[in-house]
């Protein structure tokens, strides 16, 4: 117990000194998953929005392969991502393997079919007058696809919450294909990972604070955000 | 008279179902024409298939214009021209289907779909899609918003609207676009007598004040008798009679349509 609170205090005294170690970990953490996000976010809206409005041969297979990747396992994304990015593999001869790049492509694969998936349910559940309404009122096919996808904003916005939500909190993946190497590739959750395992838990337990604040904030602006969606129904 | 409209032979099936047959008919003068009939008789078909809104699986509709400038004012305006944009190509001779067209129509459906944002943004939509002026888009939102008395709500979400509320803003959204020809399916029903009489007024007003062609489904007759200059009756996807208000209601040709307008039918 005493080590716990010892961990604690510790903890709090690396936060509110703005260690500089730590800050570097904070700010590596949100440029990965940022990066990941928008990458994630603007093919997700894409590929969603095609989905939503389009039909086309297998698109019912497609959907239901976007919902299963949604719970890929992150272990095997970067399994997957390190076969290709690895000396032998058909990227290898890039050199991304354990830099940050590495780390965004595995994360990016991750958030996309959460974006894409809660995307197109966004859209297709925006009721069809809206889309007859629009027409009728003079609007060009992109005018009605844009009024459409502004019907469904709380959705879409609550897929993108919920994709940097998985990033943010997402170790395996990053691990594998980042290296954990320190100053370069280490993040919050890798280092929780490692610094647990030494034993060193004021560190660990600072970034475990750190992140369960960022966590709180993203669900507390997913809350928010889906209030304010129902509210005015 | 600018836009007008001839409907020729048009038909349509859903799922093997004939919903509509042969119907035929020129809208070639201003004014209100009321399509009525029985449920089922093919009335809304007709009209989202008159408004381009669906494609009949046979026959056609032609738009014409006769190359007469005119005017839409809104609220007494008389001056107001309609701005380049909603101008149809081919002047003078049978209009193209393409969004020229369709943005010199409108059709306000049944159930307005209402878009979740402001009562203002709302009715402004039809403006901004043109490429209108924010200024100009100001100035024709506030007096369609006026002539609906829903002015004192511009700021209020649109979703918070009541159902009386929502179809005169459907109305204002409408017509704040100045269309040539005005289709409405059914605008008051389940609406209380207070604002089935603002939407009537509202209607009787672009008459008044527009050379414009309103083309509206009602179930209820004396609506029709209120309101049309020129009746459609219709009956299992055809167009079985038809006449100007005051001759449609005291003589009508047909046996169906004499049995609807006293009441006698049951369907």
């Amino acid at each position: 117990m005493e080590t716990i609170i010892e961990g604690f205090r510790r903890a709090f005294i690396l936060i509110f000194n703005l260690d500089a170690e730590l800050l570097s970990i904070i700010f590596l953490s949100l440029k990965v998953s940022g990066l990941a996000l928008i990458i994630a976010t603007v093919t997700g809206l894409l590929v969603g929005a095609h989905i939503g409005f389009r039909q086309f041969p297998l698109k019912g297979m497609i959907i239901s392969l976007m919902n299963t990747f949604m719970g890929f396992p992150p272990v095997v994304v970067g399994l997957f991502v390190y076969l290709i990015l690895s000396r032998s593999g058909p990227l290898g001869f890039m050199g991304l393997l354990y830099t940050p790049s590495a780390m965004v492509t595995a994360q990016t694969i991750l958030a996309f079919p959460i974006v894409a998936s809660l995307c197109h349910s966004a859209i297709i559940s925006v009721d069809p007058i809206i889309k007859q309404s629009s027409t009728t009122l003079g609007a060009t096919p992109v005018q009605v696809t844009i009024m459409v996808m502004k019907e469904a904003r709380y959705g879409i916005m609550s897929g993108v919450i919920a994709a940097f939500g998985r990033v943010m909190a997402e170790v395996g993946a990053i691990l594998i294909v980042g290296g954990n190497i320190a100053g370069y590739t280490r993040v919050m959750t890798t280092t929780i990972a490692l610094e647990t395992d030494k034993g060193n838990f004021e560190l660990a337990l600072a970034l475990g604070i750190i992140l369960l604040t960022i966590s709180l904030v993203i669900n507390l602006g997913l809350h928010f955000v889906q209030r304010k969606g129902t509210a005015r129904r | 008279m600018g836009l007008s409209l001839t409907a020729s032979n048009v038909s349509k099936s859903y799922n093997g179902k004939v919903v509509l047959t042969d119907c035929s008919y020129s809208f070639n003068t201003c004014g209100i024409y009321i399509l009525m009939g029985p449920n089922g008789s093919g009335k809304s078909t007709f009209l989202r298939i008159c408004a381009l809104l669906e494609e009949p699986d046979g026959g056609e509709v032609k738009f014409i214009d006769d190359n007469t400038p005119h005017s839409l004012p809104l609220a007494g305006d008389t001056t107001l021209p309609i701005p380049p944009l909603a101008r149809g190509g081919l002047r003078g001779g049978v209009l193209k289907n393409d969004i020229r067209l369709k943005r010199r129509i409108t059709l306000l459906l049944p159930k307005i779909g209402v878009f979740n944002t402001t009562v203002f943004n709302n009715v402004a939509y039809g403006l901004n899609v043109r490429g209108m002026k924010s200024r100009e888009v100001e100035d024709k939102v506030y007096r369609a918003l006026e002539l609906v008395g829903l002015n004192d709500k511009k700021d209020q979400n649109a979703l918070s609207l009541s159902s009386g509320e929502a179809q005169r803003l459907g109305i204002a959204r409408a017509m704040v676009i100045e269309p040539e020809i005005f289709f409405l399916d059914e605008p008051t029903a389940s609406l209380d007598p207070h604002s089935t009489t603002i939407i009537e007024e509202a209607i009787t007003k672009l008459k008044e004040n527009n050379r414009l062609t309103i083309i509206m489904v009602t179930h209820n007759i004396f609506q029709a008798q209120r309101l049309a200059d020129m009746v459609l009756f219709m009956y299992d996807g055809r167009i079985v009679d038809h006449g100007p208000n005051k001759e449609f209601f005291e003589k009508p040709k047909d046996e169906r349509a004499y049995r609807f307008i006293t009441g006698q039918m049951v369907y």
